[in-house]
């Protein structure tokens, strides 16, 4: 344990995902020995973030108010919705024009090494969005790479019991590779081609 | 197949060096650290994209520099291909196929086949099952490139696999860590079903090589005593005692093995919580490797254990050379054969025979400190190695 402030710091920074205890405590000794320039910069950064973006409430994707444009626009289908990692991914599948439907950002993908378990990811918000039945099918496009799979996999074990369509993307995205590294041609015919997991 | 060109760039001690080679035995010789091991490594690397002396990439970057470049020609029958790999440490390394980059560097994985004797094998008899579970590995990228994936993948679930339980079981301790298990049955599913994939592979693969191991360990020896292999899987370790043993089936269906993986996962799941670590797998297999009856490690002598060891690199070249029994991909193709440094560690019998087995081969590379300690029958073209310059002088 360490005096106060630096304590104090070392707890905020171990609250951030992916940063563990042996992580925080060298951002924090970086920060102490930083120029007030460097820090400056840093908190005004995180200020600007915090007064003009933020995450649409209902799927987390890059906001301006309560509510992202995809949440807002009515001529978009409430039946299915596409679950991805991050808002990146969002643009990224936008891009095909294949996905009429709305989204979900999980917020990364589950990752025991970064200390990422599912309560890190908005899959509580994803669960209430489910409970009235509006929603019939599940798309999950999480990355094509070991956590990505493995973060389909536990989501398709939760959902599929619930009587929902669950289906993962097509093979034929570059495995072991970031989804919005796909060109759009490859994503979009991953979208047509996906197939239903059952169990 | 062969090599026909090698060109290094900022590799190991050649800050630039071009190399025409030729089918048949190439002998690069040279006194000590003059860079004739480096050599035949690039061409090992081009093969196998890691180095048979170092597991980190940062060594095989000359001192100073960025980055390595390696360029490599090589023609299969009429096919030819010109296969280029730049070696950024700690970065992702890239490649290009006649020209052309690849999406994953691993998809060069298949153009160069080598097999590659070296001093450092003599591991593979006397040292830790790490090395043999890495021979494999090479050996199944080179008989199947398509498994590089998996093994890779295998490799990632087990690292988080282990950090879930290591944190699982920290905080059992007391300790920070996480005991939040809902994912484990996840990863459960994930190694077993990666880990079957490996398996299946390395049974198939050690059945078929080891009548070659036995053939090549006799041809070496003279006929003194019988070498024999076998995989020793980790799921016949932690077999369960009171379940009816496992059908001996040497060649077990992947389906099979995944079943017997998360079997033996649930049943292995308190010990695994409370060591945090994962207790089986293909990352604890071993290959077990006996002489006339008996363990090679430990029992056998020097001289036994060498033979021994390229006993394996010689089984793997016919293996190479003659393809799995049922793998359509890559048969017929016979490697590159590199031997570095080996006839000096060899008595006169064994050298001569050891020569004599490869004089046919299609290609052979050859480092040696001396003329000499090339055999006769392996007379060839000859490369002089010194400081960092090569010469072609027969
Ligand atoms: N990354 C590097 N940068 C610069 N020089 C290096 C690097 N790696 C190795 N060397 C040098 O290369 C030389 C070793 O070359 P190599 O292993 O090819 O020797 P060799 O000719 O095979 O010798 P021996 O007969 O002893 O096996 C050493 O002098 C070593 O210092
Ligand atoms: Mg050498
Ligand atoms: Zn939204």
């Amino acid at each position: 344990m360490y005096e106060g402030a630096v304590q104090d710091l070392i707890d905020e920074l171990g609250r951030l995902p992916g940063v563990g205890p042996k992580s925080a405590q060298r951002i924090a000794f970086h920060l102490l020995a930083a120029d007030p320039d460097e820090v400056k910069r840093l908190v005004d950064a995180l200020t600007e973030v915090k007064n003009k973006v933020r995450f649409c409430e209902r799927c987390g994707n890059v906001a301006q108010d309560e509510l992202c444009r995809v949440c807002l626009d009515p001529r978009r289908s409430d039946a299915t919705i596409c679950v991805v990692e991050e808002p990146k991914d969002v643009v990224a599948i936008e891009r095909t024009r294949e996905f009429r439907g709305r989204y979900h950002v999980l917020g990364g993908a589950i990752n025991p090494i970064a200390g990422v378990g599912p309560d890190d990811l908005r899959i509580a918000g994803l669960m209430s969005r489910l409970q009235d039945g509006t929603v019939t099918e599940v798309i999950l496009a999480t990355d094509p790479n070991v956590e990505g799979e493995a973060t389909a996999t536990y989501l398709a074990r939760l959902l599929v019991p619930m009587g929902i369509t669950v289906s993962r993307l097509a093979s034929g995205l570059p495995v072991g590779g970031d989804l919005e590294y796909a060109d759009e041609v490859t994503l979009g015919r991953a979208f047509e081609g996906r197939r239903r997991i059952s169990a | 197949m062969f090599v026909t060109y090698l060109a290094l760039t900022d590799f190991r001690s050649y800050r630039d060096v071009e190399l025409e080679l030729e089918p048949g035995v190439t002998a690069f010789v040279g006194p000590n650290g003059q860079g004739k091991t480096n050599l035949v490594e690039a061409i090992g690397y081009a093969a196998t994209l890691s180095s048979h002396r170092v597991s980190q990439d940062a060594a095989l970057v000359r001192a100073g520099a960025e980055r390595a470049l390696v360029r490599v020609r090589a023609q299969r029958g009429e096919r030819k291909a010109a296969l280029e790999i730049e070696i950024t440490p700690r970065r992702a390394n890239r490649a290009r196929i006649n020209g052309a980059p690849v999406q994953r560097v691993r998809d060069v994985l298949g153009l160069v086949r080598t097999v590659l004797f070296a001093p450092e094998d003599l591991a593979l008899v006397k040292g830790d099952p790490d090395g043999r579970r890495r021979f494999l590995d090479q050996l199944t990228v080179m008989v199947r490139p398509r498994m590089a994936g998996t093994l890779q993948d295998y490799d990632r679930v087990l690292k988080q696999r282990s950090a879930l339980l290591k944190s699982a079981s920290a905080a059992l301790k007391g300790s920070r860590g996480n005991a939040d298990l809902r994912t484990l049955d996840v990863w459960d599913a994930k190694l077993a079903a990666l880990g079957a994939q490996i398996l299946a592979v390395r049974h198939e693969l050690v059945t078929a090589l080891a009548p070659h191991v036995a053939r090549a360990y006799e041809q070496v020896s003279a006929g003194q005593g019988e070498a024999r292999i076998a995989l020793v899987s980790s799921l016949d370790r932690v077999a369960d005692d009171a379940a009816p043993p496992a059908e001996a089936d040497q060649t077990p269906s992947a389906a099979l093995l995944e079943a017997r993986l998360l079997e033996a996962m649930s049943r292995l799941r308190p010990q695994e919580i409370e060591r945090g670590v994962c207790l089986v797998g293909p990352h604890r297999d071993d290959l077990s490797l006996e002489l006339g009856g008996l363990p090679a490690k430990g029992y056998a002598s020097h001289g036994e254990s060498w033979s021994f060891a390229l006993a394996l690199r010689l089984a793997c070249y016919q293996l190479m050379t003659t393809g799995v029994p049922g793998w359509d991909e890559y048969q017929d193709s016979e490697p590159i054969l590199v031997l570095d440094d080996v006839f000096a560690e060899l008595d006169t019998g064994r050298r001569d025979r050891l020569a004599r087995l490869v004089a046919g081969a299609g290609q052979v590379l050859i480092t040696a400190a001396v003329p000499g300690d090339v055999p006769e029958e392996l007379e060839g073209a000859r490369v002089d190695v010194m400081g960092g310059q090569v010469r072609r002088v027969r």
